[in-house]
């Protein structure tokens, strides 16, 4: 979930009224929103550097508001107040409006071949006659970074770069060169620098670091100039110097290239809706005409209004209220959905703006309808769904054999299904090829590595973590186990192991075997060759000589029981003698 | 037998005189029997469990006794008067006299005393004379009075004087006063602890006295197993489930692909919603050899073009990414599955599904995260399902649970729409 920090009496001001917090906390609650902290500069300093540092520092209340990870019109003070003034009736949605400028005059932007290889897909707009204040050149500089961590996916998908139009001029040129090709100052340094240095400039840059590699080792770098070969961008890296953006800025030039044209236009439309506000004709977005090296011209930004019917019965059908036509088409309004009643009074018609890029099926019109309705002001009803409930056979069978292994005095124990080689192998004489294990890509330490193939050794790291425990310590688990399977869809799969181990200043083997005949009593198996269960004298790498079984039932091998290798022992970090019991129980049911 | 240390208690106790200044000193009585007072404190706790036999009232004395230096000091004399007697009468350097043992204490009290002076402006450095003949050692005699029991000749302040230069220590005796109670007699009678099945045969416990027993103590724990406690929980929500009508799904595996973890469940490729879960993929098996090759072909579409009333998210999807196993980070994918069997059985019947499993994130972690957790799970399929069918059926569950009040919060989920978080509360007391 995205979090947008805005300050509150700003955020206050421009709606209008003010509110304690928790009255804001409601209102956040309402929406589906979620104010997740207050906090000020001041305190945000103390926590991460300590209090000494923090002196000084900005005081101003600060809220952290949670919006959901689909509304990219949210993620700015802009957007917030705008949704919220409209859910609360207090203004009427904006209608946005593209400008097209008289033949000749709008600003172009061509793009050559030399991008499809590396960053194929452009759109740019103007924003004519800004007003900027602090607040507000803040604001749109941090709409961008949060677009850039969210659609952007860190900027892979889509990069943002805004100019000031007065210091360019058209018509534009995107393209891509090699990096020896490409010069210029880059935004707030001193001297000019080639792509490569600006590279190797970068580098340690705790910020733009992480982009580098998204063109690093491309043999031609994206660039964007003007006409007269001034430099507005490197994109997805840094702009240029010479175009940066002022307080005193009045015309801004939006451009968004990437890998992915939908998002482009997404994130493009979200700027432009955003900011033009603070345009002198208000809520108007000048295009620009973008070239393509295929020859065909494109009409930018997108800024589309979609229209599209939803009958008032599947709103309170699929909500369970019952609502009429236009009460319903005022909900959706509230929702930033402009919506009618429209055919003899049966159908709605709803108009989705450029800035809910997120409403792409009619279930997302009933959620907002349900939102502006209240979801604690539906009726809650029981389905009248009659259906006979069935246990999993499984789940039946560990559930009897967990009580039942309580009652015989053993403690049940809960631990992990991941951890490291050494657990599975190493540590119990085996090596991790033997193992048919499932490893895993990404582990953050050594504990994440396999999935368990045995439920020894988080008994025994249960053990080593008890050892003031008065003895002895007897555990037992009844959980699953993870091993390849070439059979399997997935090519793994799950079985439902059950392990029991004593420990103690004797290893207690008859316990444990008493165990199992205790469990297969309870399974019903009788202890003979022909149809029930035999144990057989075996070895095993984790078992001390001469003290270790399989067990046998029905014919097939299930397990084995004994008194563990004192080497295993001691590298699970143990004193004290052990015996275990580990068998498949999926073969029982 | 010889008489047990109760019983000459007892005898002793039966001459002293009635009345109340009748009674023993435990400390004399201990001293006169030759015994070691803890000895005999065991004895008159043995007879007060024998009921109203003797009376005994703990005393507080405080008697005074030397310390480890004050012994020094009685032996070799208080550091003051040695020092006097090292000073010979052309006097002592003064850095020469510090070296002496015991000298910085012994100097400062010598000065008070006025027995010494210290000439500043002596050649050679800062010298000390006598300024006395002779004196007195009056702490060493101090202490050998308290050495011979008489510390309470001494003055208030001479004690406190003494004790601040820790050369004495109060000590505190606790001890008894003990005097015939109601109950009395010289005869100590050995009381039985518990019945026996001789006493039962033989009838003897008619005339046997029994110990009382200590009610207020704890009773011996049962050597019992024990069940976890978060699978306890488990198996009351388990069981709340069977109530509702709800069927248990499969959910042995925990290894999934990503297209029954992520796509079959509209979650896009390439989109932070797929980071909201931070992920274990897996090395060995890196991918899922067999995927459902039509509904695969229809998934894919709605990704990319869109279907079934969907405007999609118009994206390349790309089936290497599906094939990418994981091991799950929610259990819907098991859900996915089920709902999907239940598609494929031809004439559509109404179920109620729920699960109960361990789920995998890789998260950093913390306090109150683990990158293994729990999760609960379920899904009604039925015709007219609504929104507050959903509430309710959350309702009905919770109740069960103990909680009856619950609030609803719009959230956002790529796999279902309206979504919503729910909340639990108490009302304040009033």
């Amino acid at each position: 979930m995205p979090t947008v920090g805005v300050k509150r009496d700003l955020l206050f001001e421009a709606l209008g009224r003010s509110y304690t917090d928790e009255e804001f906390n409601d209102l956040c609650f309402e929406f589906g929103l979620e104010l997740d902290e207050v906090t000020s500069e001041k305190d945000i300093i103390s926590k991460e550097k300590g209090e000494g540092k923090a002196e000084g520092a900005s005081e101003t209340v600060l809220y952290k508001i949670d919006v959901p990870a689909n509304r990219y019109d949210l993620l700015c003070l802009e957007g917030l107040v705008r949704g919220l003034q409209v859910f609360k009736e207090r203004i009427n949605l904006p209608r946005y409006e593209k400008i097209i400028p008289a033949k000749g005059e709008g600003q172009k932007m061509i793009i050559t071949e030399e991008t499809v290889k590396i960053r194929p897909y452009a759109v740019a707009a103007v924003l004519r006659n800004i007003t900027f204040t602090k607040e507000r050149y803040d604001s749109f500089i941090d709409l961008q970074e949060k677009l850039h961590q969210n659609i952007c996916r860190r900027r892979a998908l889509v990069a943002i770069g805004t100019h000031d139009l007065d210091t360019i001029s058209g018509p534009f040129t995107f393209t891509a060169k090699a990096p020896s090709e490409i010069k210029f100052k880059p935004l707030n340094q001193s001297q000019e620098y080639t792509a490569s240095q600006i590279m190797d400039l970068y580098r340690t840059d705790s910020h733009l670091r992480h982009y580098l590699h998204l063109i690093e080792n491309k043999p031609r770098y994206p660039v964007i100039f003007d006409s007269n070969g001034v430099v507005l961008s490197m994109p997805p890296i840094i702009n240029g110097d010479h175009s940066k953006i002022s307080l005193k800025t009045r015309n801004v030039f939006i451009e968004c290239t990437g890998t992915d044209m939908t998002k482009a236009k997404i994130v493009l439309d979200i700027i432009v809706t955003m900011f033009s506000e603070y345009c002198e004709k208000q809520f108007t977005v000048e295009a620009v005409e973008v070239t393509y090296p295929n020859g065909k011209t494109h009409i930018c930004p997108e800024l589309a209004y979609r229209k599209e019917k939803v009958k008032p019965e599947l709103i309170n059908k699929k909500l369970g209220i019952s609502e009429t036509p236009s009460s319903l088409a005022k909900l959706l309004t509230r929702m930033c959905l402009s919506s009618h009643v429209t055919g003899n009074g049966n159908n709605i018609e709803v108009e989705i703006p450029p800035t809910r890029a997120d409403v792409i099926h009619a279930c997302d019109i009933v959620e907002d309808a349900a939102i502006a309705y209240g979801y604690n002001n539906i009726q809650m009803v029981i389905p009248k769904t009659y259906t006979i409930a069935n246990q999993l056979p499984l789940n039946k069978l560990t559930e009897l054999l967990r009580l039942d292994l309580a009652a015989a005095g053993f403690t049940e124990a809960l631990t992990f299904a991941l951890c490291s080689t050494e657990d599975i192998a190493d540590k119990l004489g085996m090596d991790i090829s033997a193992t048919n294990a499932v490893h895993i890509a990404n582990p953050k330490t050594a504990e994440f590595q396999v999935a368990r193939t045995t439920l020894l050794p988080g008994l025994l790291k249960t053990i080593a973590a008890n050892r003031k425990m008065p003895l002895p310590l007897k555990l037992f688990e009844i959980s699953d186990i993870v091993v390849k399977d070439p059979t399997k869809d997935v090519g793994a799969r799950n079985y439902r192991h059950l392990c029991a181990i004593y420990y103690n200043k004797s290893p207690g083997f008859e316990i444990i075997h008493g165990l199992l005949d205790r469990v297969m009593q309870l399974l019903e198996v009788p202890p003979n060759e022909e149809n029930g269960y035999t144990i057989k004298a075996t070895e095993g790498s984790a078992f001390f000589p001469g003290r270790c079984a399989e067990i046998f039932a029905r014919g097939q091998s299930v397990g084995k029981l004994g008194v563990l290798h004192p080497d295993v022992i001691t590298k699970f970090e143990l004193t004290m003698p052990c015996s275990a019991l580990e068998i498949n129980i999926e073969p029982f049911l | 037998m010889s008489p047990s240390v109760a019983e000459l208690l007892l005898q002793r106790l039966e001459r002293t005189p009635p009345g109340p200044e009748g009674g023993l000193c435990s400390l004399e009585a201990a001293a006169a029997l030759g015994l070691d007072h803890q000895t005999l404190v065991g004895a008159v706790k043995s007879l007060q469990a024998l009921g109203e036999v003797i009376e005994a009232e703990t005393r507080a004395t405080t008697r005074w006794e030397l310390s480890a230096e004050g012994e020094e000091v009685l032996r070799d004399g208080s550091p003051e008067v040695r020092l006097f007697r090292s000073v010979p009468s052309e006097g002592l350097p003064q850095s020469d006299a510090m070296k002496l043992p015991g000298a910085q204490v012994g100097f400062s009290k010598a000065m008070a005393n006025k027995w010494l002076r210290l000439d500043k402006g002596a050649p050679g450095g800062p010298r000390i004379f006598r300024a006395v003949d002779a004196v007195q050692d009056v702490v060493q005699s101090s202490l050998r009075q308290v050495q011979e029991g008489n510390g309470s000749s001494l003055s208030e302040r001479e004690r406190t004087d003494l004790k601040r230069r820790k050369l004495l220590l109060e000590v505190t005796l606790k001890s008894y006063w003990i005097r015939k109670g109601s109950a009395f007699s010289t005869a100590v009678v050995r009381q039985e602890t518990d019945l026996t099945p001789e006493m039962i045969a033989t009838g003897s416990w008619r005339k046997l006295p029994f110990k009382a027993y200590n009610f207020s103590a704890l009773g011996l724990p049962p050597t019992c197993g024990h069940l976890h406690p978060l699978l306890k929980v488990r198996s009351q929500l388990r069981q709340i489930f069977l109530e509702m009508g709800f069927t248990e799904m499969p959910t042995d595996n925990f290894v999934e692909s990503s297209f029954w973890n992520f796509d079959a469940l509209f979650q896009p490729q390439q989109h932070p919603a797929r980071d909201q879960h931070d992920t274990f993929f897996l090395q060995d098996p890196a991918e899922a050899p067999e995927l459902p090759a039509n509904y695969m072909a229809r998934v894919k579409k709605v990704h990319s073009q869109g279907g079934y009333g969907s405007q999609g998210y118009k994206y390349e999807w790309k089936v290497e990414e599906a094939r990418k196993n994981l091991l799950r980070t929610h259990t819907t994918s098991a859900s996915a599955r089920a709902l999907y069997h239940l598609a494929r059985q031809g004439k559509f019947t109404p179920v109620k599904y729920f699960s109960i499993d361990r789920v995998f994130r890789n998260e950093s972690l913390d306090a109150t995260h683990l990158a293994e957790f729990h999760q609960v799970e379920g899904v009604v399929a039925d015709r007219g399902l609504t929104l507050g069918h959903l509430m309710g059926t959350l309702q009905q569950f919770f109740t069960k649970l103990g909680i009856s009040k619950l609030r609803f919060k719009p959230a956002y989920n790529p796999y279902t729409e309206p979504s919503m978080e729910v909340f639990s509360y108490h009302e304040a007391p009033p």
